[in-house]
């Protein structure tokens, strides 16, 4: 097996990135729809939600299939792969990649999927219920997989190299950049990384509600208010975003200078089984995190927080950035109130911060007004706050315990 | 090596299979060359084109699952925490004086909680009569059933695992590559001991109808005994099967000091795609042979040094062709001498769940220096020259072991175990 040489382990640069989300399509117009505080949540439009309890969504609008996704694919992949393909399109013409270019197995596709083709595979078995087998997609078996988006992604650009899916919920959208730094400690000299879902579908959004985290409140303003009095949970979304993860050594070897920033750290902890008198991972995993990318925490200028909404997970998240970096030491920002929780697109946040380390300047939360009082952190309230910024700390906590943390650096 | 590497290595197996649960169980089906594919009976079959499975007769009571667990979980969820337990158990290893945060877990699956999935969607539906499904009547764990992350949350929960933990969903090669992952996190030190290994429990209409709707899956319903023929001249397709496989993975020096017994060496993992077709094989086995390849270099091994090759041998016309042509690409005239057999042939395809199953099976050949053979192989394919072990189990010795898994999306993975 091959370890990491810690003394030469390369620098895992972002050299592209792509965007696809509730908040916009294309980096810019997330970007400038963040700093404007302009939400993506509304009423669900792709099928009647008055009869569930949540009834509002973060829909990606405006995503012109027909042009963004190769007519034959469209009907052989699920909405989340379509909407993955366009952002790694995006993200691929950012960095410049051109793939003929670059060595067939340096390149690898790396993604997270938290819940896989799910819109796809309610047709399927609607098709399988009402029609009979013989009605069944011949696409089934290939769309609604979790490995899907990878597959796909990996013909579509010809990337021959170790390629892989990473399904941690929430988490893995850390995760699978962790696994691209890995890579390329390794053996890749470029990995397209990141991620979406797409789940709001009836079956989705269902199975979604059965976790009681979900708000049922029908404001689009009031529903999803993190670390607020009055937090009730999140609001789903879909969508997320694909970034371009290479060696810095070989993006200078093919004469690309722009660097969005570096990955230059990385930890992933488990929660303790409920019950437990342990501490749940967080902190621990934050100052692995840090550790890994040599930093002291006073050297991080701003959290991406997890930020899920509900009260007492609320709680835990707030206290483990106080207990790292001390109460109200640090700004902590949560832009995803505006698109809602991506999952495997939790790699927005990741893109969100290098735009926020590209411009100076920390984008607000959008919603929470009033802290609860168990929260004692500095969250960014209002309008974005300009500061100078060089590293930034993303957190990421999936259902069941996950827990990952990404160091990134200007 | 230099002795400063940190070296992982199997010191527990689990396993839950068709035909018999229990590592060992496992192993004498294995080397009886008994085959475990019938006629399916988790469902009916009666509309469904392949009517043929490899089910496992799994009581989860007396596998010992508590009426709570058993609610809550998936069968495939059901498998991999007995598999783990069993694999803990082997290794002797004593969680509670361990540090959990230095515990973590790899399980790969291609297509998770699926039987769960489709129970509730019937259900919320009303059998497919409700687009809108009716929320009313979900199950408290439904979600658990759409995200197969729980399939890794069920595990680290068990094993009271704090470190790394994950669910790796690489289709078919899954099982390979969560392994490869767990041994990863080990070499980079990111752990010390990892529960690593993968499950599937993908018998229901819905994968069935899928299968059927590509021909991948065998016909072969009024023989399902002898359905799965890889490498066989009849062969007419997969046979679907289930089970789960989990490694208990340390670092070899702490293994060796705290006197555990070794199974074997996870010496090299490496994984190639072929950026051709989601389905389809290119016939010359290139991408296959390349992760071969780059997995005995990492191994530092040689051709000559493999002494068995746990094939992919789905038993569909394009595989079995395609590895052929890989190994034969990749291991020159090696390829002519080293014994091959696909134990899918006795226990079939069950997706992501097979690498590792693969996997322990490699680790008991070298334990027992014994290789299974491949079922059902009367005639061989004139395009599979290779020497298969048809039948009959065989003596054999061997210090390296390949095994590989190749499936949808395109991957090819190539795993390397040396006995210790």
């Amino acid at each position: 097996m091959s370890g990491p040489a810690a003394t030469t382990a390369p620098e895992a640069v972002v050299t592209g990135i792509g965007v696809v989300a509730p908040t916009g399509i294309g980096v810019e117009e997330h970007w400038n729809a963040v700093l404007a505080g302009k939400s993506g949540i509304g009423r669900i439009r792709r099928f009647d939600p008055t009869s569930y309890p949540t009834r509002l969504a973060g829909e990606v609008s405006g995503f012109a299939t027909e042009e963004l996704v190769p007519a034959r694919l469209t009907p052989a992949t699920d909405r989340w792969t379509h909407l993955a393909i366009a952002a790694a399109d995006q993200a691929l013409a950012d960095a410049r990649i051109d793939p003929s270019q670059l060595g067939e197995y340096d390149m690898a596709v790396v993604t997270a999927s938290s819940s896989g083709g799910t819109d796809f595979g309610q047709h399927e078995m609607d098709r399988l219920y009402n029609k009979g087998p013989g009605w069944v997609s011949a696409y089934q078996s290939i769309a609604w997989f979790y490995a899907a988006t990878t597959g796909q992604l990996s013909i579509r650009h010809g990337m021959r190299g170790p390629c892989g899916v990473l399904c941690s919920e929430q988490a893995g959208g850390l995760d699978a950049l962790g696994q691209a730094r890995r890579l390329l400690r390794t053996e890749s000299s470029l990995v397209v990384s990141g991620g979406t879902d797409a789940s709001l579908c009836p079956y989705g959004l269902t199975a979604q509600l059965a976790t009681g985290k979900l708000s049922t409140v029908d404001d689009p303003a009031r529903a999803y208010l993190p670390f607020d009095v009055d937090a009730t949970g999140y609001v789903p979304g879909e969508g997320g975003a694909i970034l371009i993860v290479e060696r810095a050594d070989s993006a200078t070897g093919r004469g690309f200078d722009r660097r969005w920033g570096t990955i230059v750290g990385y930890a992933a902890g488990f929660d303790p089984p409920p019950g437990s008198s342990r501490p749940p991972a967080l902190r621990a995993t934050i100052e692995r995190a840090l550790d890994d990318a040599g930093l002291d925490r006073s050297d991080i200028d701003v959290v991406f927080a997890d930020a899920i909404g509900v009260p007492a997970e609320d709680a835990i998240e707030a206290a483990a950035i106080s207990a790292v970096f001390g109460p109200r030491r640090v700004p902590v920002t949560a832009p995803k109130t505006l698109t809602g929780r991506l999952y495997g697109g939790a790699a927005l946040d990741v893109a969100t911060a290098l735009l926020a380390l590209r411009d100076q300047v920390v984008p607000h939360t959008v919603g929470p007004t009033r802290l609860a009082a168990d929260i004692d952190i500095d969250l960014v309230l209002d309008e974005p706050r300009e500061r100078p910024l060089s590293t930034a700390l993303v957190l990421a906590r999936g259902e069941g315990g996950f827990t990952s943390a990404l160091v990134l650096r200007r | 090596m230099s002795g400063s590497e940190r070296r992982p290595v199997i010191t527990g197996i689990g396993v839950v299979a068709p035909g018999g649960i229990g590592r060992d169980a496992f192993w004498d089906l294995l080397t009886a060359g008994r085959t475990a594919t019938r006629r399916i009976s988790l469902f009916d079959p009666s509309n469904f084109r392949s009517r043929v499975a490899a089910e496992a007769d799994f009581d989860p009571v007396q596998a010992g699952l508590s009426a709570r667990e058993i609610r809550r979980m998936d069968r495939a969820a059901q498998f991999v925490v007995v598999a783990t337990r069993e694999a803990l158990a082997d290794s002797g290893y004593d969680l509670a004086g361990g540090d959990p945060t230095r515990t973590g877990v790899s399980i790969g699956s291609a297509v998770g909680c699926t039987m769960g999935l489709e129970e509730e969607y019937v259900v919320l539906s009303d059998a497919g009569r409700q687009w809108l499904v009716d929320h009313t009547y979900s199950v408290p764990h439904l979600y658990g059933y759409m995200v197969p992350s729980t399939l890794a949350v069920e595990v680290a929960r068990d094993a009271h695992a704090e470190g790394p933990v994950t669910l790796i969903s690489t289709g078919c090669t899954s099982g390979l590559d969560a392994v490869g992952h767990g041994a990863q996190l080990i070499v980079e030190n990111s752990a010390d001991v990892v529960l690593a290994g993968a499950t599937d429990a993908p018998l229901s209409p819905i994968t069935s109808a899928c299968f059927d709707a590509i021909k991948a899956t065998s016909p072969n319903n009024g023989d399902p005994e002898h359905a799965s023929r890889p490498f066989d001249a009849h062969r007419d397709g997969f046979v679907l099967g289930e089970g789960s496989a989990v490694l208990m993975l340390e670092e070899r020096n702490a293994a060796i000091r705290r006197g555990a017994t070794i199974y074997a060496e996870v010496s090299a993992f490496a994984s190639r795609s072929n950026a051709f077709h989601m389905t389809g094989l290119r016939r010359d086995g290139r991408e296959m042979a390349e992760a071969i390849t780059v997995a005995l270099d990492k191994a530092r091994l040689d051709p000559s040094d493999i002494d068995y090759i746990n094939a992919h041998g789905s038993g569909t016309k394009q595989n079995d062709r395609h590895e052929t042509a890989a190994f034969k690409r990749s291991l020159g005239a090696r390829a002519h001498e080293v014994p091959i057999s696909s134990i899918k042939s006795m226990i079939g395809h069950s997706l992501g769940a097979i690498g590792s199953l693969e996997l322990a099976a490699c680790a008991l050949a070298l334990r027992h220096q014994v290789v299974p053979p491949t079922a059902n192989l009367n005639t061989a394919d004139p395009e599979c020259d290779l020497d298969y072990v048809p039948h009959t189990a065989r003596e054999h010795e061997m210090d390296a072991v390949l095994s590989v898994g190749s499936g949808f999306g395109g991957f090819q993975t190539a795993a390397v175990l040396a006995r210790v």
